[in-house]
């Protein structure tokens, strides 16, 4: 240095918002990748445990006569749609695990000490995670139920049914990645995903129409969020893809696809209101 | 102009103050089970120094640093870093700062340096830039043969490296370590102490706690002594050692005495010449710390023992240290101060306060 300059201010100009966001979240997904290509079993479970539900619960009603289903077609044909759907919402609810192990750890102190230009950009490393997970597990049992002869939505119904997929896992990411700071550590985290899964699954019409069940289970499922992402992707997958179809005969009245949509829209929407005060309490 | 290692400028060492804590209070927990961590520490450390926060476990030390690394919010006082206010400016602090907590927190799955590469992004460095600090600080904490492996294989040495590598990797203009040592191998334990004194040489101002006497007196600058959330005393080793003076005897007339006797040697020992101070200590089995002018006055000690037909069952002497300066402000030894709190501390709660 030739001139003897000045004290400068420490705070020079700010580079970016935009990319010192994309780089702290790419390297924090980024990370929960390597941890899932060196410890593969949450994956490999999760892609194992549909197909066996599809494969067992097939037979188990493959005797069924037929027409008795709604719109006729096999079991194994209508047990498809709640089984992708359940897949999803599965792997999204288990999306807070790894974020409170990083709470329990002291890991995510390591990631408040750093300058992060946003916060945020821990949440979105999780739910870009859980979303290409999803997506994965979710494609993989749309290919083996193909192969089973459970049918195949085509590439316009294949597209409905990865939207519908999304909405509902943006919609159980924000309520899990909540949970994970709502709750005091992973084993009340793995209580409440324990709770919820399976009565969620029967509530709703993954295994069973609406016309077979009680008035009040009925109730039940036609306000179950899983039901209005598995009526939609049946649809698909008998080849109605017009939004105005009407999928589901509710108690309380007839539901299009669109209005599935629109009722998974605004449960997301709404989620990530609620968990927000509950993040940036946490977070700040 | 003086070089330096770390971005931003600095003035030169000793010549302004780094960091300030004014009057910093804060509880855990509510009601009748409060525990208040700090009770009005104030504390200044010049930039460039090496700076020690000698105190007991529990003493509030590591409340002390979450405050000033933006982890933690002081329920009242105000924390100044480099002139910015860290309470409402705490992303311009943080990129200042490197903290090596005191839990290592790695990623048992990456490895040293995956994890170093995240640390890197998450402080927004350049590939290049990213990368070069990455086999520059492979270098200097001779973490070589090991970066490559997971970090689950490591040992608490090799944890402790690489945790020091993540907090120096943006090249910060302070460093802050919780306890850098405790409970490492002689090995790592002398990789630490070298970086840190060519940190400090470099320009880099450092901060670490302690409770290891020998570790602040080998390596700070400065040193604060914390006790209950305050600061009660404040300067170099050698100054408060030379402020305190004369010689150290520990005195025990017998094995066990009792507190009317320990009282009563007190009286009787006070009235000695060269004995500026006698004090009781509890802990110890009531034994008797005395400061006295110099040696001589020693040999008076005992003849005076000796006419009042008391016995000595122990008597050591010594120059001052800090624990002295410790006990001088206390009333208890360090040790003491450790026993006290061993029992009383609850390792569960401790951890949820740490959580997020």
């Amino acid at each position: 240095m030739t001139t003897a300059s000045p004290v400068l201010p420490v705070r020079s100009a700010e580079p970016s918002a935009l990319a010192e966001i994309s780089q702290e979240t790419l390297a924090l997904t980024r990370r929960l990748f390597v941890q899932l290509r060196r410890r593969p079993s949450t994956l490999i479970a999760g892609v194992l445990q549909p197909l066996i539900w599809l494969v067992l619960f097939g037979a188990l009603f493959a005797k069924a006569p037929e027409g008795l289903l709604p719109g006729g077609g096999s079991y194994g044909r209508f047990l498809g749609a709640g089984v992708i759907v359940f897949t999803a919402f599965s792997g999204a609810l288990n999306a807070g695990l790894p974020v409170m192990f990083d709470r329990e750890f002291g890991f995510l102190n390591r990631l408040l000490v750093a300058p992060l230009r946003s916060r945020s950009s821990i949440v979105l490393a999780s739910v870009l995670y859980i979303t290409v997970l999803s997506l994965v597990q979710s494609i993989a049992i749309i290919g083996t139920a193909a192969l089973l002869g459970y049918g195949w939505p085509g590439l316009a119904g294949l597209g409905l049914v990865l939207l519908t997929l999304l909405l509902l896992v943006f919609a159980v990411t924000a309520l899990s990645l909540g949970l994970a700071f709502a709750l005091p550590g992973h084993i009340e985290l793995i209580a409440v995903i324990f709770v919820a899964n399976l009565p969620l699954l029967f509530a709703s019409t993954a295994l069973a129409p609406l016309s077979f069940m009680p008035a009040w289970l009925g109730w039940l499922a036609a306000l179950n969020p899983l039901t209005f992402a598995i009526e939609p992707i049946r649809a698909a997958y008998g080849g109605q893809l017009s939004l105005s179809t009407i999928v589901l005969e509710a108690p309380y009245g007839q539901l299009s696809i669109a209005n599935c949509l629109t009722v998974l829209v605004l449960l997301a929407l709404g989620l990530f209101l609620v968990i927000r005060p509950q993040l940036d309490r946490k977070l700040s | 102009m003086v070089e330096q290692a770390h971005s931003g400028a600095s003035p030169l060492p000793g010549s302004e103050a780094l960091i300030q804590l004014r009057d910093l209070h804060r509880s855990y927990g509510r009601g009748d089970r409060a525990v208040r961590a700090l009770d009005g520490l104030d504390l200044t450390v010049p930039s460039g120094c090496l700076y020690g926060l000698l105190g007991p476990n529990g003493a509030g030390k590591t409340t002390a640093l979450r405050i000033l690394c933006t982890l933690l919010a002081p329920d009242r006082g105000t924390v100044q870093v480099a002139g910015i206010d860290a309470l409402a400016e705490p992303r311009a602090v943080r990129r200042l700062l490197g903290y090596v907590a005191q839990e290592v927190a790695i990623d048992k799955i990456l490895t040293g340096r995956e994890l170093l590469q995240l640390q890197g992004d998450l402080y927004h460095l350049d590939r290049s830039k990213r990368e070069r600090r990455i086999a520059e600080l492979e270098e200097l904490l001779g973490m070589g043969d090991w970066i490559d492996r997971r970090c689950g294989s490591y040992s608490g040495g090799m944890r402790r490296r690489l945790d020091l590598a993540s907090g120096l990797l943006h090249s910060p203009r302070l460093l802050v370590l919780d306890e850098p040592t405790v409970g490492l191998d002689i090995e790592s334990r002398s990789v630490i102490w070298q970086v840190l004194r060519q940190l400090c040489s470099s320009g880099t101002t450092v901060l670490l706690s302690s409770h290891y006497l020998e570790e602040v007196d080998a390596l700070a600058d400065r040193l604060a002594i914390i006790d209950a959330g305050k600061v009660i005393a404040e300067g170099s080793p050698a100054t408060l050692k030379q402020a305190l003076g004369g010689d150290r005897v520990t005195l025990r007339v017998r094995e066990f005495s009792d507190a009317a006797e320990a009282a009563r040697v007190q009286t009787l020992l006070q009235a000695c010449q060269g004995v500026r101070q006698v004090v009781v200590n509890q802990a110890q089995g009531f034994s008797l710390n005395l400061v006295v002018d110099d040696q001589n006055v020693v040999e008076r000690l005992r003849r005076q023992l000796a006419e009042a037909e008391l016995p000595v069952f122990a008597l050591a002497q010594s120059r001052p240290s800090l624990d002295d300066v410790y006990l001088q402000a206390t009333g208890r030894t360090l040790m003491d101060a450790e026993l006290a709190v061993a029992g009383s501390r609850d390792p569960k709660a401790e951890r949820k306060q740490n959580m997020r």
